[in-house]
């Protein structure tokens, strides 16, 4: 399941969320006042996106080499592997993201002290990210050209993720209660925490009878 | 071994695809100690029955019955004393064949290092235990799945062409070893295109025959 032995594609995401990041001073404006306010959207859709981009990754070399037939077939119920699986794609995936923001975010000007609520925001909303993503990578798996369809049917899923998550960041910029937001973003991760194993699961068992 | 209830039974099969038949009222019943070797020619639906049994594949027609009971009701029991080992075998090309045999035990048996190191050494891969999959040989890989064979205890194995890439050594030492599974009270479904030289008796299911 740890497939650390492949460097590049564990680097990949991570590499677009930064390039994706600092595209923007480049391509849009430098100014401060321009960034600081943009800087929480800016961070959060280049997250959407890096994860989006490793989506296709989870399940796909697994469905090649025959183990997804063999956890269809474990005596472990499949969503308890699903969620397993999926906590390790936010380890490699969200969780450097996370650790990656605060650097990126300092440089398209974010207050200090607003760099917290934005990891807060991260923390809470990559694993919905990465849960969604899989009930989308479960579906697809068993198509030859999976990668196109998972943003179709995921990308809709993300964005209640995407304006909580920045929403968070702008009402605490705003000096405002941003705890609201938060349980709205906590109650999705945890409706998704509940719901998306299964589903992808089910998806997986579709996908592997092809 | 009238009067016991079978270990795997079959009754009715159908499979059906693009619109053709490939078999149909298909009923047998695996025993305790039975080797059944499936037969038929390319696109027979060998592989098919053998997903179909395993659950892999959905079930349109027909019922399965394991230790007599419902598989719907008797499925957990049932994935606990399988062993299906498919075209695709699992195996991380990037992983070690330890690691590979590892992270499999670690779903079902209790097994520890040593036997691992056994079960891998009786297949040849002693000295590869540490190299990764993908810089061994095609019949390497498939002895790295074969491997769970010895350490597995589930009295029901599944397997499909399990011989293929194995050389002549090989397979006689898997003949062997599921002769010694069916003697030890297990049961083995196979499809391959070899001719097998059990001691014992072979049962056979012939597929596609009418074409």
């Amino acid at each position: 399941m740890l497939a650390f032995r492949r460097p590049q594609e564990l680097a990949n995401p991570l590499v677009f969320f930064v390039m994706a990041v600092s595209l923007f001073p480049l391509g849009v404006s430098p100014e401060k006042s321009f960034l600081a306010p943009a800087a929480a959207g800016v961070v959060w859709v280049a997250s959407l996106l890096a994860t989006l981009l490793s989506l296709d990754a989870l399940f796909r070399a697994d469905h090649e080499d025959g183990s997804l037939e063999q956890l269809t077939l474990a005596p472990q119920p499949l969503f308890i592997l699903v969620l397993a699986k999926v906590f390790a794609h936010w380890l490699t995936t969200g969780l450097p993201l996370i650790l990656l923001s605060p650097v990126l975010a300092l440089m398209l000007h974010v207050d200090e002290s607003l760099l917290g609520v934005l990891m807060l925001s991260l923390l809470v909303g990559t694993p919905v990210l990465s849960l969604i993503g899989a009930i989308g990578a479960a579906l697809t798996v068993g198509l030859r050209v999976g990668g196109v369809l998972i943003s179709l049917l995921v990308l809709p899923l993300y964005i209640p993720v995407l304006i909580f998550g920045t929403g968070m960041v702008q009402s605490a910029a705003a000096g405002m209660d941003y705890t609201a937001t938060l349980a709205m973003l906590g109650a999705i991760l945890a409706l998704s925490l509940t719901l998306a194993p299964f589903a992808a699961a089910a998806a997986l068992k579709i996908s592997v009878s092809n | 071994m009238t009067g016991q209830t079978p270990l795997l039974e079959a009754k009715n099969l159908q499979c059906e695809r693009d619109d053709r038949i490939l078999f149909e009222n298909l009923s047998f019943s695996v025993d305790p100690g039975d080797v059944v070797q499936i037969e038929g020619p390319n696109g027979a639906g060998k592989t098919t029955l053998l997903k179909l049994l395993c659950g892999l594949a959905p079930l349109r027609q027909g019922e399965l019955f394991w230790r007599g009971e419902r598989m719907s009701q008797a499925r957990p029991q049932f994935l606990s004393s399988l062993l299906y080992l498919g075209h695709k075998t699992g195996v991380k090309a990037l992983l070690t064949p330890l690691e590979n045999l590892r992270a499999w035990c670690a779903q079902r048996e209790d097994v520890n290092e040593e036997r691992m190191m056994a079960a891998l050494e009786t297949v040849g891969l002693a000295g590869y235990e540490y190299s990764p999959c993908n810089s061994l040989s095609a019949g390497q890989q498939r002895r790295a799945a074969l491997a769970r064979l010895h350490v597995s205890s589930a009295p029901l194995w599944v397997l499909d062409e399990a011989f293929t890439a194995i050389d002549k050594k090989g397979v006689a030492q898997l003949e062997a070893l599921l002769r010694e599974k069916a003697n030890a009270g297990g049961a083995v479904i196979l499809t391959t295109h070899h001719s097998l030289h059990l001691s014992g008796e072979v049962r056979r299911i012939q597929l596609g025959a009418a074409s």
